[in-house]
Order: C-alpha cells, then structure tokens, then sequence
C-alpha cells in the first residue's frame, strides 16, 4: 500500500449528557472504536444513517472535537499530542465542506471577502491585489464568475453557495477536504453539478476526500473505497465494487436494498429486506454486535460477544460473527 | 382509468404569493387529477410548486401575503373553493388525510398521543371517548406501533422520528379518508425508516382503497409507488405519463435531465455524471417563452418566445409541454 495521508486508529469519542442538579449523568458513545486509513489522492467514503457517528469521526479529524480516545495521524503528525500552535499549520492542510453551505457562509461579508479573509489571517497572501487576483482565480475554478466576489451569499442559488464553500477550502491549497453531506441539501439537478466539480478539483489537484454521506448512491459513484458505520462502529469497509457488488454484512446488505431505483419495471420485481425497528439509542447501546437486535440473521453468539472488525477477503474487513473467512 | 369517475380534480389552478421581490406564481394553470384508489405523483424540485398544490387543496393557503386567484379544485364534485370555512373542516381530516415531511412540527407537543389521534374521531365521526379510545389503539397496532394502550399516554418527543411518522399515517387514516396527501412523507427520515413507511403507506392505500397523492423530489420513491407521475418545474406541469411510461420513454428535456443526472445502484459506475447544467428558475423573473429554455440541450429559437402547453405525445396518457418533443421520441434513455 502506498503511504497513507490520513490514519484513524481505535477513535473514540464519547459525549457526556445531563449529570446536573442531581440528574443522572450517561454517556453517549458517538464513537466507538474506528479505523482506517486514507491514501493520498483517494476518496474514502463513509455511510451511514443518521446518529450512527459519521459527522463526529470527521470533526474529530479536523479537531473541532477533541477524542476521548485513539489516535489521528495526518501527514505524519499525530494530531492528538500537537500542540494548539502547531495544530494550526496543519489545520491549514485539512479542510472541511459543509452540507449547508448557507449557515456555513457569513450573511454580512462578501464572498469576495469570505474569499479574502483565509488568505490574510494565514498570511497565505500578502498584498491586497495578490489576494484580489487570487479570489478571482478560486471563483474560476469552482465555476463561477468574477463579478460574483460583489455579491452576498443570500444573492446566490443554493448551488453556487456550495461552490463558494468548495472555494474557501481550496483557498488553503489543502491536502485533505472532508466533505460532510455536501450535496444533500441541494436540489437533484444541481447535485450532479457539485460532484463533477469535486472529481475535476481532486483530478486537477490531486486532493485527498473523506466524503460523509447519507446516500449510497452518490458514494458510491465518487469513492474508491466505502466504509460503512452503525452506531459508532465501522460494520464494513472495501473497495467500492466489493461493497456494493459483494457486501458482507447484513446491514450493508439492508441498506442497499433499501436505496429505491427510479426505474418502475425494476423496482417491481426487486426482493426488499425491511428492517424491523429502528436504530437504538447511542446512550444505551446493545451488548454483542450493536446490529443484532435489527438483524435478519443473529444468532445467541450476536448478542454475547462484539465482532472485531476483520479483514474476510483481502481489503475486503467485516464486523459479523457470521462472515467466515475465504482462505 | 380515463373513463373511471374522478376523486380529485384540480383545474387551471393558479396561486400566487406576494414577495418583497414581486410576486410570484408558485402554481401557474396547473390542471391534474386522481382517481379512486391510484397513488399519484408530484414531482419537481424546491420552488416548483408541487407542495403549494397540495396545500391549495387542503385549502391552507396564508392570505393576505399567498392567495389562489383561479382554477377550481372539484373532490367527488363538488368544488372545495366555494366551501365555507366550516365545511372546509370536514373535508380536511376526515374526507383528505395529510402527512407532512417533518413530523415533529405537525404534531401538537404539549398533547398526547392519545388525544390527537381521538379529537378528530370524537368530531369529525362523532364517536364517544371510549369508542374514540378502542379506535386509536386498534390505528397504532395498524401502523406498526405495539402497546398502544401505554404509548396513548405519551407524547411526540417520547417518539423516534419513524414513529411520529407512524403517528401522522395512523391520523391520518383515522377518519376512514377517500384521499391522502403524503408531502415529502419520508425525506426526513433515514434510509431504512424510509422503506418501512413507504411500504406502510402502500400496504394500507391499497387495503383500505385510499387514493394517495404523494409529493416528492425523488424519482426513487416515485418509481416503485406512483401509478401516475406529474412533473412539474417553476410552477407548471411540464409532463405527465403512466410511471413506466415516464421512466422508459421520458418526452421532456427535464425528465429525462433529472433521470440521466442522478447516480443509479443498478447501472455501472461512470466517469461523471450528466447535470443539468445551470440554475433553478428565479420565479419572480421568469423567461417569457419557456421556464426551462436557458437549461435546456433541446432548445430552439421558438422556446424563447413561446411558453409551450401540456399537449399529449404518445396517446392520451402521455403528455409534454415541450416544442421538441418529438426529438425526445424513440427512447432517448439515459
């Protein structure tokens, strides 16, 4: 394997709630206990429903959440022992792509000055003019215009929000991004726009992604690799074919045939695994494999023992008793 | 179908809601119907209209600011314009049930489960109270809530968000309605809840003969459960066909658009996507010819001028509001 970028190593992090004036204070495991690795220049990307970690695993990488556990190599620094002074430089590296890119902008600035500010406060770009060029420079490449940098976010469409978002992050020449749900708040026409802009950018400049999405679909057409979480824990982790042409898990296997397909004649005849109840409660989660109450196939040993997450097939890891490996 | 006797019929429907910025026709002429017992599409994307249609049924349209200024929306009928205010309430809950996309504000949160899913029987249905009770218990258990008689006393927040979403299907079936209007029923939930309540809802329209109309940005959704399938973009109905027909054969530049740009499951990965390339319509500054034009791959001098009209394109099922349709014939498929 080529050197990893980015190395996640038994990450946990857990959130404590209530535990004032003589309430009972509990523990949320948002985070229990993930892994992986990203190789420069790929996309990884990670699924999941909602509360099952996603978002926090990646506030944990960019250090906008401090882990209650594990280890963050990034580049060859372990983030977790750097000091605030030091975070800095290497935050510069990491940057981030919001979902809302509406709340993620400031009403009063303009984005020629939302452009602006990251290239003086990190003394990226000195001169006034430098950074004027610069600006125009990032709207031309996010596909927008030079006259935009007049303009308020609330003057522009949804669409070209998030391509100011896209902007603000390349503004730090950036070797990682992680892009946290960045087109599921868009409409379905604009959407295809933004990801074919993600995958020309990383072509062009040879960016790093961790991409946190809810959709399957839209991950699965722009990652190399998927992981999939549930409740804190990664459940599987392959190659995108492997995933989603040969998932091991019953969960992943759930959640693929749950994806609707617009097309009438298909969806007829398609066999739909439902799943009973809903995800429980990352306050109290379930002993054993936090599937099992969920799934089709558990058996007594599911409810007594975590499976680890073990590599099945080479690059192919699943979290399930009952995956046997292939010798 | 065509000669079946209509449940709803919506014609020339025009709303329209004053803005600072001017004002804007969310709904403009728009004609479609739903028979006994079928479940019905509006799709579109934000700002095409689709849920102001809904809403202009159930006739919640906030004056002074947002007014229906023509059209008539016939239901068994008898058109529920002219309705007063009084009668309009007894269509709404007990004739037409409503689920909306985001559970948690259309229930009342300092009311029990137990009384919200009771008042409408007690005053739509005149049951008693504990007739009223026996009812909403038996509606939890058919939508898949178990311990009905505990979970009467508890509230919406006591509630996941699949479960209030139960909550608003078991209100809305309360009153045994001809008609359901579904907003967005599931975009707020999570992708396995999704399935569970999409096949709920589908399950009980069809045993208990509801007729659905379900409103949706997702072509998914619409494929496995929509009879019939309105497309609409910036406030009008650009095409309307049987589902399969839609799907196999689209005839407008924007169907088909939508269909080609979203990444499907079952096709093999591409390079990139195909977008529609440019921005939603501005509705406070339409095109004068067609909505669609300044997008669109098809586009010809006439579409600048001319704003086309719903004709029909391949028999009397299938219509378009295109110029060029006829270049779409013959199975342009993504």
């Amino acid at each position: 394997m080529t050197q990893a970028l980015l190395e996640v190593s038994n990450l946990v992090k857990h959130f404590a709630v209530g535990g004032w004036r003589g309430g009972k204070a509990a523990t949320v495991r948002a985070v229990d206990g993930v892994s992986f690795q990203i190789t420069r220049g790929e996309t990884l990307g990670l699924v999941g429903e909602s509360g099952c970690g996603k978002t926090t695993v990646g506030r944990c990488i960019l250090q906008l959440e401090r882990p209650t556990g594990g280890r963050i190599v990034f580049d060859g620094a372990d983030l977790t022992g750097l000091a605030q002074h030091d975070l800095r430089a290497v935050r510069r590296k990491m940057q981030v792509i919001f979902q809302d890119p509406y709340s993620s902008l400031n009403p009063r600035m303009t984005i020629g000055e939302i452009l602006s500010e990251p290239l003086k406060v990190h003394r990226l770009v000195p001169g006034r003019a430098e950074r004027e060029a610069r600006v125009r420079e990032l709207l031309l490449q996010v596909g927008l215009l030079a006259q935009h940098a007049r303009r308020y976010p609330h003057q522009l469409s949804g669409g070209q929000r998030q391509r100011v978002g896209i902007a603000r992050a390349l503004a730090m020449e950036p070797s990682l991004i992680v892009c946290d749900e960045p087109v599921s708040a868009l409409d379905v026409s604009i959407q295809a726009q933004i990801i074919n802009l993600l995958e020309d950018l990383q072509a062009r400049l040879g960016l790093t992604y961790l991409f946190i999405a809810h959709d399957l679909s839209v991950v699965r057409h722009i990652s190399d690799r998927v992981a999939v979480m549930y409740l804190g824990r990664i459940m599987e982790l392959a190659d995108r074919r492997a995933l989603y042409e040969e998932p091991l898990h019953p969960y992943t296997r759930a959640l693929l045939s749950a994806v609707p397909i617009p097309d009438p004649s298909l969806e007829a005849g398609r066999e739909r695994v439902v799943l009973r109840g809903e995800v429980p409660s990352p306050l109290n989660p379930p002993a054993g494999c936090v599937f099992h109450p969920r799934c089709p196939l558990a058996e007594a040993r599911c409810a007594a023992s975590v499976p680890g997450l073990r590599e099945i097939k080479p690059g192919h890891w699943a979290a399930c008793h009952l995956v046997d490996p292939i010798a | 179908m065509a000669n079946m006797a209509k449940l709803l019929e919506v014609r020339g429907l025009r709303t329209s809601f004053a803005t600072a910025a001017g004002l804007v026709r969310a709904v403009d002429g728009v004609s479609w119907d739903v028979h006994p017992g079928e479940t019905v599409a509006l799709v579109g994307e934000s700002g095409c209209g689709k849920s102001v249609s809904a809403l202009s049924v159930m006739r919640l349209i906030d004056p002074p600011a947002g007014r229906i200024e023509d059209g008539a929306i016939l239901y068994k009928g008898q058109d529920l314009l002219s309705l007063s205010e009084q009668e309009m309430r007894q269509v709404r809950g007990r004739e037409i049930g409503m689920v909306f996309q985001e559970p948690m504000t259309s229930l009342n949160p300092v009311v029990t489960i137990g009384r919200q899913l009771t008042e409408g029987l007690e005053l739509h249905v005149k049951m008693d109270s504990a007739a009223a009770r026996t009812r909403a218990i038996e509606l939890l258990g058919m939508v898949g809530i178990p311990d009905g008689e505990r979970r009467l006393s508890q509230y919406p927040h006591q509630f996941s968000g699949g479960m209030r979403q139960r909550m608003m299907i078991a209100m809305a079936l309360a009153c045994r309605p001809s008609l359901i209007l579904a907003d967005e029923p599931t975009t707020a939930l999570d992708v396995t809840i999704q399935a569970q309540i999409l096949e709920l809802l589908r399950d009980l329209s069809r045993r208990f003969g509801v007729a659905m109309l379900i409103i949706t940005h997702n072509l998914g959704v619409v494929a496995r459960y929509a009879d019939r399938v309105n497309v609409m973009y910036a406030g009008r109905i650009i095409e309307r066909a049987a589902a399969a027909a839609l799907y196999a054969r689209p005839r407008h530049p924007y169907t088909l658009g939508l269909l080609r740009s979203v990444p499907r499951l079952d096709q093999p990965t591409r390079e990139r996507l195909l977008p529609i390339e440019g921005q939603p319509p501005d509705l406070t500054r339409l095109p004068p010819g067609c909505a669609f034009a300044p997008r669109c791959a098809f586009r010809v001098a006439r579409c600048d001028a001319e704003a086309p009209s719903l004709n029909e394109v391949d028999g009397a099922e299938h219509l378009a509001a295109c110029w060029e349709s006829s270049r779409l014939a013959g199975g342009a498929r993504a």
